[in-house]
């Protein structure tokens, strides 16, 4: 059960990060879905619904996608369902329900660095970068394999806005739960990167994989190898979705269809 | 603390505590349509529209909604009416549990989208579980309802 003493909605990201900073027990509220579903007493509830920060903005070379923009507000945006594949909007499509989507936020999942989630992988693929109030520009590769070193605010996701093609696969026991395993490719002049996550642990990049792929010219044989390189490279764990033999076996599978995807894309 | 709303069109200020979540505050100000299931954000029960869009009310705390506009079944009555005969008759409201959430989602898929597919209104039902009679009969009652909505426009 969570029980909270006190809940305030700053106007301003300034105000927003003085308060966290102002009480041991404060907390963040992004769209609070997470928080709910576990057991916290918290003093202070900081909820940024109104410090203008959702919010999907097209620059010339970036797309900035504010922390308390929704799923939905990703699934359903026109920049982003044009950009790269619409990647991102069909990441989050099997989350759970739109009811649910609606409500979450960019800015709770990244900043928690969920195994889990597929907005992450989809994330990493396409390189972004994340902006903390506190600490800056920083790559999301490098922030999920550090995390923040104290308490901090994401203020927006940046993504450089390239001609890629992208696309993502997960694979899940039914529309709705949580993903197996997920994987998502981007090609960006003439260069792949591969993210895989929900392995259960936190996403990472399939490294000697995408250099495989990138010195090599594609054809079948290469894809099989490429996807014996990641399952071997990519340490797998176990939970009750799936056993880390099982994540090892699919995570070919869902490589081949990926790349077949990209593939069939520029042709 | 005090929350301005507005639900169902009438304005109004709420008192809340600030761990208190909006399926809680409605029921208690007399919005019983509003069921508690899961109360974790999974079964889509306590669905309502909040500025329009489709919410679960048992994952927001009631102070986001200051400021917004609330929509319950009984702001939406007739409209609501309309799609609950189409469900009855295709025989998918047994125990009825579901049925609120349900309608409100489908109320929010026939506003989102032109000419759904099927895909279409299985993507804006997932979110509402019923474990009483299954989606084919949902999926039938849904398409029904719609084509008489069509049909009537046209006329
Ligand atoms: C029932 C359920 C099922 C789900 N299923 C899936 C799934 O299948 N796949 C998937 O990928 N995800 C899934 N999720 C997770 C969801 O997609 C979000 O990632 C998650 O809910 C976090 O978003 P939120 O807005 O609810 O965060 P919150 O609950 O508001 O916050 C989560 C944490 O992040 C912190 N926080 C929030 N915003 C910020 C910020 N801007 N800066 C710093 N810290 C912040 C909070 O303090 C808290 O510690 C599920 C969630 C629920 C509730």
């Amino acid at each position: 059960m969570i029980t909270i003493k006190e809940y305030v909605m700053p106007k301003n990201i300034d105000k927003a990060y003085e308060y966290l900073i102002s009480k041991k027990n404060s907390m963040i509220f992004g769209g609070g879905a997470f928080i709910r579903m576990g057991s916290k007493n918290i003093a202070l509830g900081i909820d940024l619904s109104k410090a203008n920060l959702r919010y999907i903005n097209e620059q010339d070379n970036e797309i900035e996608i504010g922390a308390m923009a929704t799923f939905g507000d990703i699934e359903r945006s026109e920049i982003l369902k044009r950009f790269s594949g619409g990647i991102l909007s069909i990441a989050i499509k099997d989350i759970v329900g739109i009811q649910l989507r609606n409500i979450v936020t960019l800015g709770g999942t990244v900043y928690s660095r969920y195994g889990f989630s597929d907005l992450i992988t989809a994330l990493l693929a396409l390189d972004a970068k994340v902006k903390l109030y506190k600490g800056g520009v920083r790559t999301l590769e490098e922030f999920l394999e550090n995390g923040s070193k104290s308490k901090d605010i994401l203020e927006k996701v940046i993504i450089s806005k390239t001609d890629g093609f992208s696309v993502f696969k997960s694979m899940r026991n039914s529309k709705g739960d949580y993903a197996i395993l997920n994987l998502a490719i981007s090609k960006v002049d003439g260069k792949y990167r591969i993210a895989i996550g929900a392995r259960p642990q936190r996403a990472i990049i399939s490294s000697q994989a995408m250099d495989f792929l990138n010195k090599n010219q594609i054809n079948d044989k290469a894809i099989e190898k490429a996807s014996n390189i990641l399952a071997s490279e990519t340490v797998f764990g176990s939970n009750p979705r799936g056993s880390s033999k099982y994540r090892h076996e699919i995570s070919k599978v869902l490589f081949k269809r990926a790349i077949e995807e990209v593939m069939a894309n520029e042709n | 603390m005090k929350i301005n709303v507005k639900i169902n069109g009438i304005k109004k200020a709420l008192d809340v505590s600030p761990d208190e979540y909006l399926v809680e505050t409605l029921r208690n100000n007399g919005y019983m349509s509003l069921r508690k299931g899961c109360d974790t954000g999974s079964c889509g029960m306590c669905t309502i529209h909040l500025d329009g869009e489709a919410v679960l009310s048992c994952v927001l705390i009631s102070a986001k909604a200051d400021g917004h506009e609330i929509t319950t079944i009984e702001g939406v009555q007739e409209e609501a009416k309309d799609v609950a005969k189409y469900l009855v008759d295709e025989g998918v409201d047994q125990c009825g549990f579901c049925g609120t959430g349900t309608i409100m989602s489908i109320l929010y898929l026939e506003k989102c989208v032109d000419n759904p597919t099927d895909e279409d209104i299985l993507h804006y039902l997932r979110g509402n579980l019923c474990r009483c009679t299954g989606y084919a009969g949902q999926l039938r009652a849904i398409k029904r309802y719609l084509e008489a909505k069509n049909d009537e426009g046209s006329k």
